[in-house]
């Protein structure tokens, strides 16, 4: 099996490079093709809730029936936890809120904190990670350290500490989302610090970097060029893990009042906070539907994860067995030297 | 005559891939013998190990095998009706019944077929467990008594010992123990020399050769050494693109080859002494006071030390070595791993600092070089790796990467605009201008290399380091690669470290040989002077343990 491998794509797929179109390369499309069975239908799940959640968060303006924040249409008051209705499909909060336009726009909001925190925490964790793990050094340590002292806390206490210090108490909606973002990313940066930097070690002893370094190239042309491009090819998978934790975190900030305040953004978090007391008087909808998208969206997300991180590792991913009859095509060979006899080389 | 131990009829095994299937043995019969050995050979790819496999019933999910692979069982009679088992369609238990007692099998590397956390008594007496034919109190005797057979000595102490406690050719005697402990009727050995130096090849293929006459057990050996087939074969089977081109007893097949590619083969394999007549015409060339010039590299006591971990001594890796390399002269450096000869060659490129003693390189003195001057001779040396799948950048096509010393050095702006200049590197090094787009994973191994050589010679160096550059590579591949590796020489007249261990390899090229061992230089002469008469005992060791890829005269030297 050793040399079918070597000689295969079988074991370079998940990163080899190919001369398909920039659209079929892409993280998730290119799984897509590849995936057949059970992990089929486990990243098709995650694809289907992932992309449903981004374009409610994208059209929550048009899909939503009235404003997060609104308390009344014209002069008729919403009035609070009226049971679903034909006004009001998924009835009124507590707070005499709209539950439904609540939820569309918390999606919104979970969009944003989480894309924003997933960018912020990616960018500064793949560039320290490149550094700790190729300068080495008292850097490494360092920020290793670091790293680990922040591993070594709860994260959401973390993220509440960076809540408070970050916003100073008051929430408006970017102020609260860029809270929630930044403690987000806090949280997060380690993550992405360690797996780049074991990469990066990884990669720095392959026998191309020395071949880079005999000739002469400067330690950031080969950061740049040779290293961080063959250390980041597991990252997609952390994002989308992360993407279903930072949405929990957020979710949780929000539940424990360090959330944003429900004139400036709708946040599901804040709005199962506030139904607690419901749920002992029979008022269901307002707690079960911001929990449902919650638990939709985290699903969605670690699936489409989990079905990414089984492909991307030879030994997971299943493939169609082979059924067609040996005898029936011919054999597929790789270029074999011996057969092509240049004049030259003959000479 | 006797019933063959192992019978292959129709074989074919396909795999599925990313890329669809892969067929990779196709209609292959074979038959061995009780007592005989069977070599199978062929290039990488060639399927020779997946049929080895499937004798064991080894393969993964992923392989779908058609035809009929038939073992009869090594315990006479015993329950079994004659007609053996057939491992293609045996269930889970018959094959683990099978394996160990019927057929057992060689790795190539040993140390990675030992669990390093058990003493290997424990793991040879866990073989014996799971077949229980031996009883309990026994079980440490019995272990002992294999280890005493492959010829380890103090068997009684060291059954006690782990893995890490043996050396290489020790482990792999151990491995032949477990299959030597069940009785194993035939034992499929899988490259089992590849990983070992050449003087522990010979003693392990004495042992195989031993387990074969005395007990009778059927050997089938894969190999693309043809040195080792006409050292242990009785017959052989040559493989090409899964299928057996041509089977045949070794001195027939050696003597008269009937089919191109097994004609190909031979025509390959490097046999020591060729290399003469090359070295004399160059040094006929040569002119007067060559001798004199300053020289490329010139070491004196040179010393490399890797420093200890925690409180233990530092490993001196090269031992005060003096040596020089003339302007256009090959020297070829030659030792068994751990020798210190890849040391030696990173230190040339600057890979390795210097720990004492002096070393000059196109002028620059390495010991204590500042990063300046280092990078200032940097372009003036070129440098080919040993393995040239890891050599190459795989996110960069293969005209990126032979590209990028021109760049780096500001010759070009960026590598499209040095495509021009790549594009004669590539015919240079006889690959076509196409594949400079390809990436270096679609390219095969001795293509590959051709390329790292290309990419060496991008700034047309003075000087020329080959760290093994074709020991990762097929026999013919070998043959041809070396054989460019000759012509760009005399074209270009660049000075060469070509380091391998390989007598045979590093005799067709090199001027001079210099002779590593423990990281001293034992011997250095003239090519022909050192391998004709060898001064010293190691190099005469090493001479000897060279097996020599003619079946008679290799027997005739064994005695």
């Amino acid at each position: 099996m050793a040399e079918v491998l070597s000689t295969g794509p079988v074991g370079t797929a998940a990163a080899a490079p190919s001369h398909d179109p920039w659209y079929r390369r892409l993280p998730v499309v290119r799984q897509l093709r590849q995936a057949v069975g059970l992990q089929r239908g486990m990243l098709v799940a995650g694809l289907t809730l992932t992309v449903l959640f981004v374009l409610v968060a994208v059209l929550a303006p048009l899909l939503a029936p009235y404003g997060y924040s609104q308390l009344r249409s014209g002069d008729v008051v919403f009035g609070a936890q009226q049971p679903p209705s034909a006004e009001h499909w998924l009835g009124t909060t507590v707070g005499g809120y709209d539950v439904l336009s609540r939820v569309v726009y918390g999606a919104q909001t979970a969009l944003l904190v989480v894309v924003a925190g997933i960018i912020a925490s990616f960018v500064l964790g793949v560039l320290l990670g490149l550094l700790a793990g190729y300068l080495g050094g008292w850097v490494d340590r360092v920020l290793v350290l670091v790293a680990d002292a922040i591993y070594a806390f709860p994260s959401l206490l973390l993220a509440i500490l960076g809540a408070i210090v970050i916003s100073k108490g008051q929430s408006n909606l970017w102020g609260g989302i860029g809270a929630t973002a930044l403690s987000i990313t806090v949280v997060f940066i380690p993550q992405y610090l360690r797996v780049v930097r074991a990469e990066v070690l990884r990669v720095k002893g392959e026998a191309f970097v020395d071949a880079a370094r005999v000739i002469g190239t400067r330690n950031g042309r080969i950061m740049t060029r040779h290293v961080l491009r063959n250390s980041v090819r597991t990252l997609p998978l952390i994002v989308t893990l992360n993407a279903s934790e930072s949405i929990l975190t957020l979710a949780g900030l929000g539940f424990l009042g360090f959330g944003i305040e429900p004139t400036q953004a709708a946040e599901w978090g804040y709005d199962l906070q506030r139904s607690i007391a419901d749920v002992t008087s029979g008022i269901w909808w307002t707690s079960v539907f911001p929990g449902v998208a919650i638990v939709l969206v985290a699903l969605g997300v670690t699936l489409m994860g989990e079905s990414l991180n089984d492909l991307a590792d030879p030994r997971l991913r299943s493939r169609v067995r082979s059924t067609t009859s040996p005898a029936v095509e011919p054999v597929e060979a790789e270029p074999v030297e011996t057969v092509e006899t240049t004049p030259e080389a003959g000479a | 005559m006797t019933a063959p131990a192992v019978q292959i009829r129709d074989l074919a095994v396909t795999f599925a891939t990313d890329g669809g299937d892969v067929r990779a043995v196709e209609g292959v019969s074979l038959d061995v013998r009780p007592g005989e050995c069977l070599a199978i050979v062929g290039e990488s790819g060639s399927g020779k190990s997946v049929t080895a496999k499937t004798i064991l019933g080894l393969l993964p999910e992923t392989a779908t095998v058609r035809g009929a692979v038939v073992l009869s069982s090594a315990a006479d009679g015993a329950g079994s009706d004659g007609a053996g088992l057939d491992v293609v369609t045996a269930s889970p238990s018959q094959l683990r019944a099978a394996r160990g007692r019927d057929a057992a099998m060689v790795f190539q590397e040993p140390s990675t077929a030992l669990n390093p956390v058990y003493t290997v008594g424990w793991q040879i007496a866990e073989g014996l467990r799971a077949h229980g034919h031996v009883p309990r109190g026994e079980l440490k005797a019995a272990a002992v008594d294999v280890l005493r057979r492959v010829g380890i000595p103090d068997p009684e102490q060291r059954v006690n010992h782990y893995p890490h406690q043996f050396s290489g050719g020790q482990k792999q005697r151990i491995v032949i123990a477990m299959a030597l402990a069940l009785g194993a009727g035939v034992i499929i050995a899988d490259e089992p020399t590849t990983a070992l130096d050449v003087t522990v090849q010979a003693e392990i293929l004495d042992l195989l050769r031993r387990l074969r006459d005395e007990n009778g057990a059927a050997v089938i050996l894969i190999t693309h050494n043809m040195g080792v087939v006409a050292d242990l074969a009785d017959r052989v089977a040559v493989m090409y693109q899964g299928k057996v081109v041509e089977q045949a007893e070794v001195h027939e097949l050696f003597a008269q080859p009937r089919e191109e590619y097994t004609k190909l083969l031979l025509a390959a394999v490097p046999r020591v002494g060729e290399g003469r007549a090359r070295a004399e015409a160059r040094a006929a060339t040569r002119p007067q006071g060559w001798a004199d010039a300053t020289p490329a590299v010139d070491a004196k006591d040179l010393t490399i030390t890797y420093p200890g971990r925690f409180r233990q001594p530092d490993f001196t890796a090269v031992d005060a070595v003096s040596l020089h390399i003339l302007p256009g002269e090959v020297v070829g450096l030659v030792g068994e791993s751990g020798s210190g000869k890849t040391t030696i060659a990173r230190a040339i490129a600057g890979l390795q600092p210097v720990s004492g003693g002096s070393l000059t390189v196109l002028g620059t003195e390495m010991n204590g070089v500042s990063r300046r001057d280092l990078r200032a001779v940097r372009p003036r040396i070129g440098f080919v790796f040993q393995d040239p799948a890891t050599s190459f950048n795989p996110l960069l096509t293969i005209a990126d990467c032979v590209a990028e010393p021109l760049v780096v050095h500001g010759r070009f702006r960026s590598p499209a605009a040095a495509r021009g200049r790549v594009d004669e590197l590539l015919e240079a090094v006889q690959l076509p201008r196409a594949y400079g787009d390809r990436f270096p994973h679609e390219l095969s191994g001795g293509q590959r290399q051709r390329a790292s050589l290309a990419r060496a010679l991008a700034l047309d160096p003075e000087l020329l380091i080959a760290d093994e550059p074709t020991s990762a590579l097929d026999v013919s591949v070998q043959a041809r690669v070396l054989e460019l590796f000759a012509e760009l020489q005399r074209d270009l007249g660049f000075a060469c470290l070509f380091v391998s261990h390989d007598l045979a390899v590093v005799d067709l090229l090199a001027d001079r040989i210099a002779v590593l061992y423990h990281g001293q230089l034992v011997e250095e002469g003239p090519g022909a002077d050192l391998l004709e008469h060898p001064r010293e005992d190691y190099t005469k060791k090493l001479l000897a343990s060279l097996p020599i890829p003619d079946p008679t005269a290799q027997r005739a030297r064994r005695g």
